[in-house]
């Protein structure tokens, strides 16, 4: 683990209990550095907020971690694993050390007391030390942090907009100077320009607390703009993961291929649209090959039969980025497409 | 592969709901102890004798001549356990019968009717609602005694429609704003074909699941009114079994074969149908099914 | 030619004991045979209380609208002749109904069928022009059974069921996985050519209302602010909100370093405005006044809606005046 190395995640499978089992995450891993914000994203199902749940220790029946491993690395250099960590350690460890953002903040605050009780809590939970006087204004400092007026401690969630309820969960998580963020679609409910601005304000604070975030989301351009790394996922598996500008330019999967072009760029020039046909493979089955196989346009041969793993691709094409897919591994068979 | 078809009759599970049922363990124990009492209701009053016969073996406890024994007047237990059968779930089924077709026409009529339709229909089921139940049924049937066992069937359902309206009525006004009823209105369907086709085989969970309570409600109501002497004493129901049991003080005497068989008969049928409604559940609603598994 | 001329629609919403809160104020626009309009704002913005009362399930306020022609509005020729596709296909199909159930319907009520083979054939026609196939399996599919995708091409098959000429398509992807969502506007854009429809796209994504529509309204509380030639309007916007909007969506060809300037630039001009602002609730005049940057004194009046282009309108009192200036819109 090299030393900017903050968070690693090794071979992490997921399944969800039933009648027939569904394997929403098979044997993923990532590294996350210290400062940066590392995309994950994928479409509905795929196991991205599952994944990110995994690492998180929130995963709850049914679901259930079958595999893996996860190891955080604090300043010193000492490593924990996370999945070895219970009752008050574990507790402990969340939110002071990572912290999560859900979708919906209406879920995550209490509709029934104000703003600043709820910070209230945090502290009162985490730093039994701290006075009462300075839980306040530190509660204050926080709202006045994410752009909202520190009045505001007294206001109770439904007397803030949609916008500044989701200020006020990122200000909660951000509350105990956690080294880990993992935002899970954190404004895929918000309008487009409410949107931008709890976007940029996070980028803001990332830049001024140097805090890692993980930014799940389904919004594939989104991430390309905002992330330094970015894994795309499919069918519970990784199929490509490097720098964000690297798949922006270069994309390496058909599956990243094709979700780059259902994007039509907003002042990009008209032409002939189109998606992914087809649609994305039963978890509950197994999966012989690669998943993404029935939609691809390049499958040949071994797709079919052979599953294909997550492996660097050559240093010369795309440095840093590694890619899940028989084309690759085959020299000189590249997609022709290569270019968007 | 046969050609589509318009449903005619609603299906809101489909076919293949019976098998999958069966096999939840509490809905197959419900269904074959209900199933006992209801061949017992069809057959038994033929096997047995005539339960209102005398013979001279007076309060007798349980032998071989008389398997559940005989009352203080003689007359054989047995015979009137199994004829009594008959009787209670006629009156707890048609009872529940008359309570769901109200409840169904007044709650999802309101709730898709909407406006002074729905205040009026409200106000009715909220009057009904807060009528204290027991006691209307006794001042009711006190009234209306001599009128044998429809007269108790009448009165049970009209105390017992008003709770399973007002559920009916708030899911109607939930489905009515559904996408796939506005879609059904922009198309331009009749107003009552969007209620009986688009809406109630959504209902029809929430409406067979009230109607297996309205059934356990009946029976014990028609035990309770039975007991205390308010219904017709010549229809036998195991209600009017314990009502000559008390009489006879059957309890003091130490007659158990007298009024425990028809109280466990009781006990038994409500298990039974409790048993096939939570088994109906499991099967209707998936999530219920899926934290079986996982606990 | 038209299709659906709306004048002045508005609709407002009973408040218990409040004013009327005003949806839609005073809306106009044409529908044209064969052409796509796409209509953009964010949610509350009025945009799909618009579709709900051109699809008669909320009476409007006032206003009227006509569908093309000579033509009887009332009644079952309106409903045969504008047809909607809901946002979410998951709570627009009845789980209790075949698929096949969900197009035999409005065939036989719009009278586009007779009973029994008849229908079946047609609604196999159906399925099969929104590419489910084989046709026969798939009108035996419970919705359950289907994908998003898959399910909301069967509300758009029922929507042609019964022959309209215009079809309202609100939000119709936004719910839907993004590879599948250029599918199923492709599949509309197609329809639309082939059978001459009036389309009204509802939608919060201004790329996708750029590459589908020849013309674009943009709608905001209530009221069009700005309407013309979608790439006028996306590309030179000429008014504050559409100005911000197409600055909010993500341009992945721009470039990260653009995109940190453009963010710097942001965060750099909202500083200066506080927070509770934005927030606030407007009465006369401009509703955009309280988050428009170039909020001048006049904006406490209702604008006028200007012509700043060819068959480009801007509701802003900005360059109403020809001395008027202030402010470069070069995009």
């Amino acid at each position: 683990m090299t030393d900017d190395v903050v968070l690693r995640a090794e071979h992490i499978s997921v399944t969800y209990e039933g009648e027939r089992p569904t394997h929403a995450v098979r044997d993923v891993g990532f590294e996350l550095r210290r400062g940066e914000l590392l995309g994950i994203a994928g479409e509905s199902g795929c196991g991205k907020s599952t994944l990110a749940y995994a690492v998180a220790r929130m995963l709850g029946p049914p679901a259930r971690l079958i595999g893996g491993r996860v190891l955080y690395r604090d300043r010193t250099g000492a490593e924990t694993d996370l999945l070895a960590l219970e009752g008050d350690a574990l507790r402990a460890f969340r939110w002071s050390r990572l912290s999560v953002v859900f979708q919906s903040a209406m879920n995550a605050l209490n509709p029934v007391t104000t703003v600043g009780r709820q910070f209230d809590d945090i502290f009162r939970a985490h730093r039994p030390r701290m006075r009462r006087p300075e839980r306040y204004e530190r509660a204050r400092a926080l709202l006045d942090m994410v752009g909202i007026d520190p009045a505001r401690v007294r206001a109770y969630p439904h007397e803030l907009s949609g916008g500044m309820r989701q200020r006020v969960v990122i200000a909660m998580a951000l509350a105990l100077e956690p080294e880990i963020v993992i935002m899970d679609e954190p404004t895929t409910a918000l309008d487009v320009v409410v949107q931008r601005e709890i976007l940029d304000e996070v980028q803001r604070l990332r830049d001024d607390l140097g805090f890692s975030v993980v930014f799940i989301t389904h919004d594939l351009s989104l991430l390309l703009e905002i992330s330094d790394r970015l894994a795309v996922m499919y069918a519970g598996s990784i199929v490509e993961y490097g720098p964000a500008e690297r798949i922006a330019a270069d994309p390496a999967h058909p599956y990243t291929q094709g979700l780059l072009r259902s994007f039509p760029d907003l002042a990009g020039e008209r032409r002939a649209l189109r998606g992914i046909p087809g649609s994305p493979p039963d978890l509950r089955d197994a999966l012989p090959g690669c998943p993404f196989a029935a939609r691809c346009d390049h499958a040949f041969e071994p797709c079919g039969t052979e599953t294909p793993t997550l492996v660097p691709l050559a240093p010369g094409l795309a440095p840093g980025t590694s890619a899940a897919c028989h084309l690759h591994a085959v020299a000189g068979l590249l997609p022709e497409g290569r270019q968007p | 592969m046969t050609a589509p078809t318009v449903p005619t009759t609603p299906r809101a599970t489909g076919r293949g709901w019976l098998r999958p049922a069966l096999r939840s363990r509490r809905f197959a124990a419900g269904l074959a102890l209900l199933a006992v009492f209801v061949l017992t209701a069809a057959l038994g009053p033929w096997l047995v004798g005539d339960p209102n016969a005398f013979t001279t073996d007076l309060g007798q406890a349980p032998s071989g001549a008389h398997w559940l024994g005989t009352t203080q007047t003689g007359q054989d237990v047995l015979a009137q356990l199994v004829v009594s059968a008959r009787g209670t779930l006629l009156i707890g089924a048609a009872s529940a019968l008359i309570a769901t077709v109200v409840s169904v026409v007044v709650g999802i009529g309101g709730g898709f009717l909407g406006g002074l339709a729905d205040e009026a229909l409200s106000l009715i089921s909220n009057v009904f609602l807060v009528i204290p139940g027991l006691p209307l049924v006794i001042v009711v049937s006190a009234y209306v005694k001599g009128g044998g066992a429809w007269s108790t069937i009448l009165v049970i359902a009209l105390t017992s429609w008003a709770a399973s309206a007002r559920v009916l009525r708030a899911q109607t006004l939930s489905l009515r704003s559904r996408d796939y009823v506005l879609a059904a209105r922009v198309y331009g369907e009749k107003r009552w074909r969007i209620v009986l086709v688009e809406i109630l085989p959504n209902e029809l969970a929430i409406i067979v699941s009230q109607f297996i309570f309205a059934v356990i409600f009946a029976i014990l109501t028609q035990a309770g009114l039975a007991f205390l002497g308010l219904a017709d004493p010549s229809h036998l129901t195991w209600g009017t079994m314990l009502y000559f049991a008390q009489n006879a003080e059957a309890l003091t005497s130490g007659a158990w074969w007298w009024f425990i068989p028809p109280g466990l008969c009781i006990a038994a049928l409500g298990t039974a149908l409790s048993l096939i409604s939570f088994g109906l559940d499991e099967v209707l609603d998936p999530r219920l099914r899926v934290r079986k598994v996982s606990a | 030619m038209t299709a659906l001329d709306v004048q002045d629609l508005t609709v407002d919403f009973a408040q218990r004991g409040r004013v009327p809160f005003r949806a839609v104020d005073r809306v106009s626009f044409s529908l044209h045979a064969g052409r796509t309009l796409a209509l953009v704002g964010e949610s509350g913005s009025g945009k799909s209380t618009v579709v709900r009362a051109l699809s008669r399930l909320v009476a409007p306020t006032a206003g009227e609208v006509r569908l093309g022609g000579a033509r009887r509005t009332r009644g079952k020729e309106y409903r045969r002749a504008v047809q909607m596709v809901f946002q979410d296909p998951f709570a627009s199909l009845n789980p209790a109904h075949t698929v096949g159930h969900h197009l035999i319907r409005p065939l036989l009520v719009g009278g586009r069928a007779r009973r029994g083979a008849d229908a079946e054939e047609k609604a196999r026609e159906l399925l099969r022009s929104v590419n489910l196939t084989p046709a026969d399996d798939m009108a035996h599919k419970r919705p359950h059974e289907l994908s998003g995708g898959q399910r909301q091409r069967v509300a758009i098959a029922r929507a042609l069921a019964p022959g309209p000429e215009v079809l309202l398509a609100d939000e119709p992807v936004s719910m839907l996985d993004v590879s599948i969502r250029l599918e199923i506007l492709g599949l509309l854009d197609r329809l639309k050519d082939e059978r001459g429809l009036a389309l009204l796209y509802v939608t919060h994504d201004l790329a996708t209302a750029r590459h589908f529509a020849s013309e674009v309204m943009v709608m905001y509380r209530g009221e069009i602010v700005e309407r013309g030639p979608s790439d006028e309007v996306i590309l030179a916007p000429r008014h504050p909100y559409t100005q911000t909007l197409a600055a909010a969506a993500p341009s992945s060809a721009a470039g990260r370093e653009r995109a940190r300037a453009a963010r710097a630039e942001r965060l750099a001009a909202r500083a200066g405005r506080d927070a509770e602002r934005r927030e606030a609730v407007v009465g006369d005049g401009c509703r955009f006044r309280p988050r428009c940057p170039y909020a001048m004194d006049v904006c406490t009046r209702r604008p006028p809606e200007t012509e700043v282009g060819p068959g480009h309108r801007s509701l802003c009192w900005l360059r109403t005046d020809t001395n008027d200036s202030v402010v470069g819109f070069s995009a």
